[in-house]
């Protein structure tokens, strides 16, 4: 029953994502990557449980703990990246016609 | 606890969604991304304190190496680099699904568990090398033209057979690290056979479509240890990144198995022979035509953000402005290497995005430019395109600039664009080419427009 309720998930978010994005102006489609790339270090939550549920020393563990590294590279970056080139994206005063 | 853990992952989920619905429109975008990061937050943060988490010493290493590796590399990559560092991001990001799902293998694992592992080591892997491999052809390190070779068709299903095979035995046999090994080898392979035969021109499609399988990896992750929000964010990530490579593919009206599969290299020396001479034109003359001018289109690509020429072009752009006349760019979806890398760019030298026309908006009012200005830019105002049936890229939707009463073209050399198709354009009637440096040119001409 578990795997049926995440597929249904699955199935509701990948619809959700499809919407989200079919009328974006080619203008934001870099930011919009970028930014659609920071979620998908999404990974950091599971990083985080798996590099923590233990003290013991495992390979598990390790492997969690590079993954957070990793996984916050592409958390921090992308955010940051994203920000810095909307914040960018401005209107001229007076510039609408 | 767990019902502490699930709402805040709800309200993560809600603050992601309505973060990617603001980012798709100019005026909100930046708070999109604050929403969106915001929700990250909410997700880190309560599954440091109520998951059950005992040792925060890896942890915290993990969060500082990760966090001032990305926050410098994001401070200070260079705008015009954009492109490759949200390729090696998003690798990152891979690597990062492909280790979890590595660290989630113990015994006594269901099959469902350990298909779900095997697929986010596989997509994981891909995604990673993939990424590294694009990042290597758009910063110039590895060759950006497509790499071929004979039997690479049979190479790949020889490959993917290979991957089949020890995903079946690792799922038989979770606990013998040779079949685990032998994925993760496999899948690092493929990442790489897969971006290899794909031209450096067609690499914001393959940024796009890794991003997306970025997010199905952090999906499967989210199966392999049950998490609904590394399902819900990842299929988020997954499907936006799939419409998305969807519209930049129909903007070179090209199918993604044309993109992934045929290279473009593939020239047809049948092609018409082109028609016409060279006529170069210096800078100084280049002045008294755009001097006359009352509409200018500017079309930059490319060899704008080699040439980081941005700030020259903003500046000639408000010296017409002054002069009296109206400054518009055109911009083609596939510009530069990255969809949108020209609007980035020219947010940078802060030109004002209502300026910025997308093709659609251009190509019907051509005829009414006095001077249309081609700055680095090659196959996407290529004529070929709608005029030679047998070149590599006829059928594309390009900017009809060969239309406007007078063309400049700003470029380096003759030599060919990143599709290594001739650009009949150069030889039109109404063309003039200006060589040299961009920013150079731009330059002089802002020069004459100072005396």
């Amino acid at each position: 029953m578990e795997i049926v309720y995440q597929v249904f998930v699955l199935i509701l978010a990948i619809f959700v994502g499809f919407e989200l994005i079919r009328k974006v102006p080619a203008t934001l489609h870099t930011p919009l990557m970028s930014g659609a790339n920071a979620i998908s270090g999404i990974t950091l939550v599971g990083a985080i449980v798996a590099a923590g549920i233990t003290e013991e020393p495992t390979l598990s563990k390790y492997l969690g703990a590079a993954a957070v590294a990793f996984a916050t590279i592409n958390v921090v970056g992308g955010y940051m990246v994203t920000d810095r080139m909307l914040a960018m994206f401005k209107k001229k005063e007076g510039g609408r016609k | 606890m767990e019902i502490i853990v699930n709402s805040s992952y709800i309200v993560a989920t809600v603050l992601f969604i309505f973060g990617l619905k603001l980012l798709g429109h100019p005026g909100t975008a930046r708070k999109g991304n604050l929403l969106s990061s915001l929700g990250m937050l909410v997700a880190v943060v309560v599954t440091l304190l109520a998951n059950g988490i005992v040792d925060y010493t890896w942890i915290a290493i993990g969060f500082v190496v990760g966090g001032i590796i990305g926050a410098l590399a994001a401070r200070m990559v260079a705008m015009t680099a954009m492109p490759e560092m949200v390729a090696l991001f998003n690798g990152f990001g891979g690597l990062a699904s492909l280790l979890l799902g590595w660290a989630a293998v113990e015994a006594g694992l269901s099959a469902f568990v350990l298909i779900t592992i095997f697929l986010s080591i596989l997509i994981g892997g891909v995604t990673f090398t993939g990424s590294i491999l694009a990042y290597g052809k758009l910063s110039e390190k590895v060759t950006g033209r497509p790499v071929q070779f004979v039997g690479q068709r049979f190479a790949n299903a020889a490959l993917l057979v290979a991957i089949l095979v020890s995903g079946v035995l690792f799922v038989m046999e979770p606990t013998n690290v040779v079949w685990l090994y032998t994925v993760v080898g496999l899948a690092a392979l493929l990442g790489i056979l897969a971006v290899l035969p794909i031209g450096g021109a067609d690499m914001p499609v393959v940024i796009s479509l890794l991003n997306s399988y970025s997010g199905i990896a952090a999906a499967a992750a989210g199966f392999a240890i049950e998490n609904n929000i590394l399902i819900v964010a990842g299929s988020l990530v997954g499907a936006s990144g799939i419409i998305l490579t969807q519209i930049m593919c129909k903007a070179m009206n090209r199918s993604l198995s044309n993109v992934l599969f045929s290279g473009f290299g593939k020239v047809s020396k049948s092609a018409e022979k082109i028609e016409g001479e060279v006529k170069p034109l210096t800078a100084d003359d280049a002045y008294y035509v755009l001097e006359a001018a009352t509409s200018v289109l500017v079309v930059p690509g490319y060899g704008m953000a080699v040439a980081q020429a941005q700030h020259a072009v903003k500046e000639l752009q408000e010296l017409l402005e002054d002069n009296g006349a109206e400054v518009n760019y055109g911009i083609h979806p596939v510009a530069g290497r990255m969809p949108g890398h020209m609007n980035v760019l020219l947010a940078e030298a802060d030109v004002s995005y209502d300026l910025l026309l997308e093709m659609d908006q251009v190509n019907p009012r051509m005829e009414t430019y006095d001077v249309a200005i081609v700055i680095g830019a090659n196959d996407v105002v290529n004529p070929a395109a709608r005029e030679m049936e047998g070149s590599p890229i006829y059928g594309m939707p390009v900017i009809n600039v060969d239309q406007a009463r007078t063309v400049f073209v700003l470029k380096r050399s003759m030599a060919s664009g990143f599709a290594g198709v001739d650009n009949p354009l150069f030889f039109k009637e109404n063309t003039r080419m200006i060589f040299g440096d961009a920013k150079e040119t731009l330059n002089t001409l802002i020069r004459a427009f100072g005396d």
